[in-house]
């Protein structure tokens, strides 16, 4: 099940770039969260905050409080745990290159030392049907590598492999601005899906996206969290002007 | 489409000149070499000068066992030390001191990397280190070993660091410590370019002389102990073609050639190993 995330007074930086500022903002279980805004407003940076990626960069630091389901990440948790409960999806499809698809998916698992043989084919099989890929790929399940699939085929293969280690929030980083259209309706399709069994943010820049796929959307701007609502608010009536030039496309 | 070509042809030229001495020298050594080889020649060991017949299979043996000691010390020290260097130390003022050293020690003529394991292993006397104070097998594969590692190294530094960001991410994003994200996924991808960086190495190291003359030492028996001298196809080359018997002169010239051709044969061999869990449709 999805839990809820309760984000309060953080603040990012990388080096002395102060990326995120004051952001405040409660993330609703089980629900799809879009975040947008213009390159380089802070939204990837807030989600890598979500899953503590962000301090894995020597140069950055983050202050300020993330709640996942309760659960202070900052203050009471180590980061790995951290990152088995909160699954993340690239922008590009980063499937381990060496590995074959089976054992991209049970990568998470089998790289923390589980290695109940039985369970795990369940696990894979059960992860590639949630990201809609097993039908394509259960006859070279131990044949192919994760990087001779296509482009759409891997981002859902990321997917599944972010689904195996049964986390309760997916992250999702611009998840299909590398893919075509047809392989981008797949991956909507698919969070469309999930979100009765996960709590999901994405980051994305295409609007009609945003507006496709969510509940709810958060505008970013300059490192800043301008407003925060359903996302039919934001796009029919946002209480705020910047918001308003955004989606009219009047800058960004 | 003229600048094309022009750079096309000089390519093709460069080819060609790095090819060329390479095939001069092996078709030399198959016109010299091949007549001398024989059955005796690889289970017979020499016979005293002035006499015909006799072989190197104590050569053969000796230079198996020497490369053997020295790949033990020359790879994981290699590995590790590049693995800190591309993962755990980078920007540390350790790292920069390591890598400078590492470009430094690959420069050292190879007589030093001799008298430096004659220092450690040769001279010393130890009571209760029966391995120290004579010339052994040791010695001869501790100094090759020396040489292996600046070249592991630093070449499985430059392997890793072309591992893309986004893979260790990806492992990292799954919750997976650090170190073994960097065992299991980064080294793993970056392991085709490492093993080609440990076979130059590895066949750089087979055709040395010089670090065995005071540490091996050569021998003329059989002999695959690691605490005695040992003989080596290089050693016996060097000591045939300054001999003056006509005889020894040929035995050195298949001697060059078995040591070319068993080179060859050990990097196919470890790469047709390493190659064969390679999945479909992975470069």
């Amino acid at each position: 099940m999805g839990v809820s995330i309760e984000v309060q007074n953080l603040n990012a930086w990388y080096g002395s770039n102060h990326t995120l500022q004051d952001i405040n903002l409660n993330i609703p279980a089980n629900h799809v969260t879009a975040l947008i805004g213009p390159s380089g407003c802070g939204k990837s940076t807030f989600v890598r905050c979500i899953n503590r990626m962000h301090e894995t960069n020597p140069i950055a630091r983050v202050t300020g409080t993330v709640r996942i389901g309760g659960l202070d990440i900052y203050a009471d948790a180590r980061p790995v745990e951290i990152r088995r409960r909160v699954g993340m999806v690239f922008q590009r499809p980063n499937p381990f290159p060496t590995m074959s698809i089976y054992d991209n998916v049970a990568a998470g698992l089998k790289l923390n030392g589980y290695s109940n043989r039985k369970r795990l084919d369940e696990i894979v099989e059960r992860s590639l049907k949630n990201s809609a890929l097993w039908d394509e790929v259960k006859d070279d399940l131990k044949k192919k590598s994760g990087a001779s699939l296509s482009g759409g085929q891997q981002q859902r293969l990321c997917i599944a492999r972010a689904l195996a280690v049964d986390p309760e929030v997916l992250l999702m980083d611009e998840p299909a601005s590398a893919l075509d259209p047809v392989s981008t309706a797949k991956i909507e399709d698919l969070i469309f899906q999930l979100k009765s069994q996960y709590t999901i943010v994405i980051v994305t820049h295409n609007m009609q996206q945003a507006a496709r796929v969510a509940e709810k959307t958060g505008f970013f701007l300059n490192g800043r969290m301008v407003e925060f609502d359903s996302t039919h608010k934001i796009f029919t009536n946002p209480s705020d002007k910047r918001t308003e030039d955004y989606i009219t496309g009047r800058f960004g | 489409m003229v600048t094309d070509h022009a750079v096309t042809a000089l390519a093709v030229l460069a080819t060609i000149l790095v090819i060329l001495p390479l095939a001069f020298i092996f078709g030399y050594l198959l016109i010299k070499g091949a007549s001398s080889l024989n059955l005796n020649f690889f289970i017979k060991v020499p016979v005293p000068e002035g006499e015909l017949g006799g072989g190197m299979a104590n050569a053969i043996a000796g230079s198996g066992v020497l490369l053997g000691i020295a790949s033990l010390i020359g790879v994981p020290l290699g590995i590790g030390s590049g693995i800190f260097l591309a993962e755990f130390g980078r920007g540390t003022r350790l790292a920069n001191a390591v890598r400078f050293t590492a470009d430094v020690l690959n420069g050292v003529p190879s007589i030093v990397m001799g008298v430096t394991a004659y220092a450690l292993i040769v001279f010393p006397r130890v009571r209760f280190l029966p391995f120290l104070g004579h010339f052994s097998a040791l010695a001869g594969g501790v100094a090759l070993g020396i040489m292996m590692i600046p070249t592991v190294c630093r070449s499985t530094e430059e392997m890793l660091l072309m591992v893309p960001h986004s893979i260790r991410e990806a492992a990292l994003g799954l919750g997976v410590p650090n170190w073994r994200s960097t065992l299991s996924i980064t080294v793993k991808t970056a392991s085709p370019g490492i093993i080609t960086g440990c076979m130059l190495a590895f066949a750089r190291v087979a055709g040395e002389t010089a670090p065995l003359l005071f540490t091996a030492l050569g021998n003329e028996f059989w002999s695959t102990s690691v605490n005695d001298p040992i003989a080596a196809l290089p050693l016996q080359i060097f000591n045939y073609s300054i001999s003056p018997y006509e005889d020894q002169h040929r035995m050195a010239w298949g001697g060059a050639l078995v040591l070319i051709v068993l080179i060859v044969l050990a990097v196919s061999l470890v790469r047709f190993v390493t190659s064969r869990g390679v999945l479909k449709g992975n470069s």
